[in-house]
């Protein structure tokens, strides 16, 4: 059973991945992003770290793509301004 | 160069790398047959010695404690760049823009958002809230800590700021307890080591009785570092999140439009 759950996060996790690359516009990056750092959190989680699956989940899928997401949206208006 | 040649620059890049990987993959210990002594010693002393559950923890905070005070500085130097780096930004637009901006500043020019959205984050902040006291006080109990816990807390803050406005969000957070969080839970961590120095003669050392294991208070010292490493990591990373938020509103503001 267990043994399942770990290839299931590991194949989720390498789809992920490659979505995040294959996805070009920066705003959706974010939020694919986001959610691959969830699902990074459930490989750690399946492959007993627990410690370190809270952190990627907090850092992975809320801190990193926000910070994303605000400088898109800085860069975005400043273009805009620009035009 | 040529889409060719390129492609037979490539073509051997890709080829070493492959074997290179390949090579190194297969010489990988069995999954769970870590070589190094470390964790097995830990694994069997950990609790015994330092009565608390998380070994992860007692690890982080005991015996390689000197080493997490390193990634505290780091974290808190970091956050610490960031925000004199964006108030300066921050600074040269405000001078601009001081004449059309009046009292109201900021709360005047957003928009309200529905009220489906509200009611789900205000129902959504306080569990939030509990969840990440919960994490930080139980770190040396079971997985989590200050620092897991601590950005538990920033994202119950985020919610105030998606569910409301960003108003709501700096009058439940003003900069200046926010900047007490971060420099007073960093200082705490540094204060803690000495006490260890000044009690027990080592930096960094357990001066406080273990207690027993399984209770809220095990692992002396532990507990006590997990609050101040929380208090830390949800000051700067919720003043960088500010910082970030006051640029692009300030800057959305200049322009007129929405987007």
């Amino acid at each position: 059973m267990i043994e399942a759950v770990k290839i299931a996060a590991l194949l989720v996790v390498a789809a992920g991945g490659t979505a995040v690359v294959l996805v070009r516009d920066p705003l959706r990056q974010a939020v694919v992003l986001s959610f691959y750092g969830l699902v990074l959190g459930v490989l750690f989680f399946a492959f007993q770290a627990p410690d370190v699956s809270l952190s990627q989940i907090t850092v992975g899928s809320v801190g990193v793509p926000l910070m994303l997401l605000l400088t898109i949206a800085k860069v975005r208006k400043r273009e805009r301004e620009r035009e | 160069m040529s889409r060719r040649a390129r492609l037979w620059m490539f073509a051997p890049a890709l080829a070493g790398m492959v074997a290179l990987l390949i090579w190194g993959l297969t010489g990988l210990p069995d999954f769970g047959h870590y070589r190094g002594p470390y964790g097995k010693v830990l694994a069997k002393v950990a609790v015994p010695e330092r009565k608390a559950t998380n070994v992860v923890a007692s690890t982080t905070f005991d015996y390689r404690g000197f080493d997490t005070l390193g990634e505290e500085m780091i974290l808190f130097s970091a956050a610490l760049g960031l925000v004199v780096l964006l108030r300066e930004l921050r600074g040269e637009e405000e001078e601009d823009e001081e004449a059309d901006d009046d009292e109201e500043g900021i709360e005047g020019r957003e928009e309200r958002t529905s009220d489906a959205l509200r009611i789900f984050g205000l129902g959504l902040v306080g569990p939030t809230v509990v969840l990440g006291i919960y994490i930080v006080s139980h770190g040396a109990l079971t997985p989590g800590g200050g620092f897991q816990g601590g950005l538990v807390l920033v994202t119950a803050l985020l919610v105030v700021y998606l569910a409301g406005r960003y108003a709501a969000m700096r009058r439940v957070s003003p900069i200046p307890m926010l900047e007490v969080g971060e420099a007073g839970g960093a200082t705490a961590f540094a204060l803690i080591g000495l006490g260890g120095l000044v009690i027990a003669g080592i930096y960094m050392k357990n001066f406080i009785d273990p207690g027993t294991p399984k209770t809220l208070l095990s692992g002396g010292v532990i507990p006590l570092l997990n609050i101040s490493v929380g208090l830390e990591v949800a000051g700067a990373f919720a003043l960088a999140f500010t910082e970030f938020l006051d640029q692009t509103l300030l800057l959305r503001g200049s322009g007129g439009d929405e987007s």
